[in-house]
């Protein structure tokens, strides 16, 4: 089935498969804002709403074997790689029965035996220890591949061009997947970036890029494989710029008071990916409310799963600090 | 027993752990075909080749970053900060992940790499070559910290860091890189983390140091010998740290003088400090007291020796408790 879909267009099924996905992604984190405004869930929480393609089109196309760090908008990323949404929610109300057993919540969702080598509360963070991740894979002339998702923000960061360039001169497998959402947290592209291709920060490191549309799923899934095809074969590192929106505030509860509320309402309505996807395939009003049915039963069982968790005890913190 | 300076000593811990362990690995700013600034890993590129021994650019951030994927997949990387302040952008890294990682992960991830680094003044560098950064390390949860003062010690606790599966920071006293001789053992030699060591028994007076102080430490226990007996202990390690010697060390004189190079001010010594007022009251005689670096930004050359603190210092206070 992969040979046919490298040559010709991804299946029907296979693209079904890509908008159910997408969907859980979006029933869940809806979900998190719901349950974070009626007071469930604590902390600081922020969704990727309207980025969904990027992450699913992203870890659709990964091998066994490969791995990836995440950001603090990681939900998405976590479940597309596969986790089970309870161990997803049971995180976020830090219970043990949680992806990360309650030590990490929503910033810091694990899933070692999926190569989910950590999502990061600070900007910029997982992009070293990729390059690190990926030197060792060459060093042991493994064929697997290192991934980074990080935000159009996080190229402003030092860890990004040390990561990058350190990358490149090495010529590791990694591939580094800039989701440019346009805004870092409150403030938008042109106050926080000189230049508006990101792909020329790649290029001043003489690295191959590749440029998509990051609410197009098929897209981004076609343009991953590219790159993670080229860092397997040993060509190196690829600078994956995927263009998207997101749909909500930097945190869940962010009133948006920067953003310009007419063009705000059309992005909404004209640059959601579940929609395009869901035009594409023609799928119909009933097809859709029943797999929507699906996931929200998922969804909910995952609230239900993660309140009957097991709460950690004061002197669990004291664990595993030291071997 | 072959004699070593201390340098020589890191660079022999290098050459027998990684002959001993394929996934030990160096990284690190000149370390491979300049055989690094200090010469600690002279001769492990030609040896093991450049893939264990990997010149690194000029990025600490990314070289610590890099070490925390390595042990993602199985290595055990060595990194060389070129010198104690060049490791502050790491620090990142450090705190944020490395200390971290196997907590956040419920143990499910381990970190066993070590930073090494050159530290210390005495030595008439500039700022920022002079540094005794240790505090910063020691605070960090999941991180632990040893500081050797001798060429034997220097090749074991290095060692005993390499093969130990929590991320060490090794903080060498570059004072006494090669000023420093010593017996060192042949071939594999571990210093077990958490051991401190008495340097020299006494009954009066009790001095507790670490890396180029303990050297300093034995210099004032000789400036006081006709006075009185001086007990002087080498902390070593620390973190963790060996509280039952201090404690021991501390009970036998009942007067206790801490030596730190450092700032002041919520440095290493304050712990100690705070640990013997805790639990060692009914054994002291006197207050401890601290011998320290000030506040201040490390002093160029012309004014650094009124910074170090030195033998009169130590004295002094030393006499100061046994007058109390």
């Amino acid at each position: 089935m992969a040979k046919v879909e490298r040559k010709g267009t991804l299946s029907e099924e296979r693209l079904r498969t890509f908008l159910r996905e997408m969907l859980l992604i979006r029933r869940f984190e809806e979900k998190v804002e719901e349950r974070f405004r009626a007071g469930e869930l604590p902390g600081f929480l922020h969704v990727a709403i309207g980025q969904e393609a990027v992450a699913v089109g992203v870890c659709q196309a990964l091998d066994d074997g490969d791995v990836f760090a995440s950001t603090h908008r990681a939900h998405g990323h976590t479940l597309a790689r596969g986790t089970h949404p309870n161990a997803v929610m049971a995180e976020l109300y830090g219970k043990l029965e949680g992806c990360s057993h309650g030590y990490g919540g929503s910033m810091h969702l694990y899933d070692i035996e999926r190569g989910n080598l950590g999502a990061n509360a600070v900007v910029g963070g997982g992009l070293p220890a990729i390059t690190g991740a990926a030197l060792a894979f060459k060093l042991r002339g493994e064929p697997r591949v290192a991934l980074a998702f990080f935000g159009d923000g996080a190229t402003n960061i030092g860890t990004f061009h040390e990561s990058l360039n350190l990358a490149q001169l090495w010529q590791v497998p990694a591939v580094f997947v800039c989701e440019n959402n346009h805004w870092a947290e409150s403030t938008p592209a042109h106050q926080q970036l000189p230049i508006e291709d990101l792909t020329k920060r790649a290029a001043a490191f003489g690295m191959h890029s590749i440029t998509v549309d990051g609410q197009d799923v098929e897209a981004v899934y076609r343009a991953a494989g590219r790159a993670l095809k080229h860092a397997r074969d040993g060509k190196g590192p690829v600078f994956l710029l995927a263009n998207t929106y997101r749909l909500v505030g930097h945190y869940v509860g962010d009133p948006q008071v920067y953003r310009d509320k007419e063009e705000f309402r059309e992005t909404r309505e004209t640059q959601d990916p579940i929609d395009h996807l869901r035009d594409k395939l023609g799928v119909s009003e009933a097809e859709f409310e029943e797999l929507d049915r699906e996931v929200h039963e998922l969804v909910e069982a995952s609230v239900e799963f993660a309140k009957a968790g097991t709460d950690p005890k004061p002197e669990d913190a004291l664990k595993n600090v030291y071997a | 027993m072959a004699e070593l300076t201390l340098v020589e000593a890191i660079n022999d811990a290098f050459h027998v752990e990684l002959e001993r362990d394929p996934d030990v690995m160096v990284m690190g700013e000149d370390v491979g075909r300049a055989g690094g600034v200090f010469r600690a890993t002279a001769g492990l590129r030609d040896r093991f080749g450049p893939d264990r021994c990997v010149d690194t650019p000029l990025a600490e951030a990314g070289i610590l970053g890099s070490a925390v994927g390595l042990c993602m997949a199985g290595w055990r990387p060595v990194c060389e900060m070129q010198y104690d302040a060049f490791s502050y952008p790491c620090l990142d890294q450090l705190i944020t992940h490395v200390g971290r990682y196997r907590w956040r992960t419920g143990g499910a991830m381990e970190f066993p790499l070590v930073v090494r680094m050159p530290y210390g003044g005495g030595v008439r560098a500039p700022e920022l070559h002079d540094d005794s950064p240790e505090a910063y390390y020691v605070h960090t949860p999941g991180v632990k910290v040893a500081i050797p003062s001798t060429p034997a010690d220097a090749k074991g606790l290095l060692a005993a860091a390499i093969r130990d599966p929590d991320p060490v920071v090794v903080l060498e006293p570059k004072l006494h890189y090669r000023t420093l001789r010593g017996e060192v053992p042949e071939g594999e030699h571990v210093v077990p983390l958490g051991e401190a060591r008495t340097v020299r028994e006494g009954t009066d007076v009790t001095l507790v140091a670490y890396g180029a102080m303990v050297p300093l430490a034995e210099a004032a226990a000789d400036a006081l010998d006709d006075e009185v007996s001086t007990e002087v202990l080498d902390i070593r390690t620390l973190k963790p740290l060996d509280e039952a010697a201090l404690l021991a060390a501390a009970a036998k004189t009942g007067r206790v003088v801490i030596i730190q190079e450092a700032p002041r001010t919520a440095g290493y010594g304050a712990e100690l400090a705070a640990i013997l007022a805790e639990k060692a009251m009914l054994d002291l005689r006197a207050p401890v007291v601290r011998v320290t670096g000030y506040d201040v930004p490390y002093p160029y050359w012309q004014i650094e020796d009124a910074y170090m603190p030195s033998v009169e210092r130590v004295v002094d206070a030393a006499r100061r408790l046994l007058e109390f």
